[in-house]
């Protein structure tokens, strides 16, 4: 509700999707989703697994080509963009990816240098050391610099992709489910993780997922992504009490849980 | 009859997608940034891994080429003729094919394999969005690799195939070393060397295109991966014979004027 608030009270949207459409042959994906992400936010996007959701974080930084709408990040119009400040665009948009996506022929000290290496204002030597030791640090896993992504769970896995997207400080972290394939605990300690590094580097974000618990502890906002558009929204709670059929198949499981 | 249709289709758009995405290869294959680090690192790799391989077929195939070559060559009186005879069966042919169909095996399969799982696991996209182009980092860095090293790696083959056919003969006869590589050399002609080098700059295309293409539009999940590093076997060793069929006519023809 609060948020609802910020958002008449005129602040700019960082990200805005609008009537975004994308299809696979017949395979109608999206069908004019709308979302609007403001400074300092952290909504979720809820859906089924096989809904899209990894579809519609995809063209939003155009790793894959929308059939239609219109896509605004930090004030551009993304669809219209040359590759050069297209990758500007990237340096201040993190993306987490699904299953960490870490460079398996790469140690964790060369995946952390990747994203510097073509970074406008690239630091060398001892200072990029220093950097990668700190933003190693800050998820915890200094020891692992050595390692090969083989070499780690799954879960130090995806604190590493969490550091490799934090090294470049983007103003906006997109996580594709960053809980799955996790355990409880492992999930829990992620969740956490998120929230802490959110704090202190300010980032905005836009979390997809299917995790209930994900979803409540980390989310602002809640956009549920059903039949490739933006069904409902509203927080967590406001969604929870919800009395549209769809809407609380999703929360059917979790209620159950909790309340007997 | 539909089925024939159907697949005869198939065949086309494979060759017409792998023509745009040789078109695509040079398009970027001179342009700037280049990555000399990752291109040395595959050079490395791509030479290193099937070295081994590559002398020990040399070797072998130089043994077997010289005793099922004696008997005839005595019976014609030309056993003096057998280093002449080896080296250019060697330079010509045996070398570039077998080491390109045994690179294609090595190190096709190896890239479809590495670059579709990259695919699968999203590190293509990860590259991305960071501001790396993957295509010229991981597609042309392998490629340029593949021109580079296949044609060493022939030369190598020649040198110790050579070697083989020499050892045969010097258990039979009286021949040094010296000898018998200075009649190979004396033997072979410019029309022998510049055609079948250059066909090798062809064959390590081929071989590095069209692991690439089958890695980098490799399809979900992990039998897409096995079936990019499978098909880039089959696909690479056909068009390596093809290749090597129009280098021989192209050569025969321009020497024939
Ligand atoms: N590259 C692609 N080609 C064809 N279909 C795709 C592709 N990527 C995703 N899809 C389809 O889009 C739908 C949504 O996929 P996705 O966004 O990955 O789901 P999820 O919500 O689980 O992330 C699925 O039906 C999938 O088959
Ligand atoms: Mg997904």
């Amino acid at each position: 509700m609060m948020e609802a608030n910020e958002h008449s009270s005129g602040q700019k949207p960082l990200i805005e999707i609008r009537e975004l459409t994308k299809s696979f042959g017949n395979n109608q994906v999206l069908c004019g989703f709308n979302l609007q992400l403001f400074p300092g936010e952290n909504v979720v996007i809820l859906g089924k697994s096989g809904s899209g959701k990894s579809v519609l974080i995809k063209c939003l930084i155009r790793l894959m080509e929308p059939d239609s709408g219109e896509i605004t990040i930090l004030g551009k119009s993304v669809i219209h963009l040359d590759q050069k400040t297209l990758d500007q665009v990237r340096t201040e948009v993190g993306f987490l990816f699904q299953g960490s996506a870490l460079y398996d022929s790469m140690t964790v000290r060369e995946n952390l240098r990747f994203p510097l290496r073509r970074h406008p204002e690239r630091k060398r030597g001892q200072e990029e050391e220093e950097l990668i030791h700190q933003t190693l640090r800050s998820v915890g896993l200094e020891d692992a610099i050595d390692l090969m992504p083989a070499e780690l769970s799954g879960g130090m896995k995806r604190r590493v992709a969490l550091a490799r997207t934090l090294i470049l400080r983007p103003k906006i972290i997109l996580y594709d489910e960053p809980t799955t394939g996790l355990d409880p605990i492992t999930s829990n300690e992620i969740i956490q993780l998120i929230l802490q590094l959110q704090k202190e580097l300010g980032t905005t974000s836009l979390i997809i997922t299917h995790d209930m618990d994900c979803a409540r502890v980390i989310s602002n906002r809640v956009i549920i992504l059903f039949d490739g558009i933006n069904y409902a929204e509203g927080t967590y709670d406001e969604l929870s009490r919800s009395q549209d059929p769809k809407v609380r198949a999703f929360f059917k499981d979790i209620n159950e849980r909790l309340h007997g | 009859m539909e089925k024939i249709r159907y697949s005869l289709l198939g065949i086309f758009e494979e060759v017409g997608k792998l023509s745009s995405f040789t078109g695509r290869f040079f398009g970027a294959a001179f342009s700037r940034p280049f990555e000399w680090k990752e291109l040395i690192r595959q050079c490395y790799e791509i030479g290193y891994k099937s070295l081994f391989l590559v002398l020990a077929t040399g070797f072998i195939m130089g043994l077997v080429l010289t005793l099922q070559l004696r008997p005839t060559m005595i019976d014609f009186g030309a056993s003096a003729y057998m280093p002449d005879m080896v080296s250019i069966a060697f330079v010509r042919e045996i070398g570039p094919v077998v080491t390109a169909l045994i690179c294609a095996g090595k190190i096709g399969s190896g890239i479809g394999a590495e670059l579709g799982s990259m695919k699968v696991t999203e590190q293509i996209d990860a590259m991305e969005v960071s501001g790396t182009n993957p295509f010229k980092f991981l597609v042309v860095t392998r490629v340029w690799a593949c021109i580079i090293m296949i044609p060493l790696l022939v030369i190598a083959a020649d040198a110790v195939g050579m070697l083989g056919s020499y050892f045969i003969e010097s258990t039979r006869g009286e021949v040094t070393l010296a000898l018998y590589f200075n009649r190979a050399f004396h033997a072979m002609a410019v029309g022998d060397l510049v055609p079948a080098t250059i066909k090798t700059f062809f064959f390590g295309l081929v071989i590095g295109i069209v692991g690439c293409y089958k890695g980098y539009f490799s399809s979900k999940g992990t039998a897409g991966v096995g079936s990019a590093a499978n098909s880039a076997v089959v696909i690479s060793s056909l068009l390596l014979f093809l290749v090597d069929f129009i280098a021989v006519l192209a050569a025969d023809i321009f020497y024939a004027i």
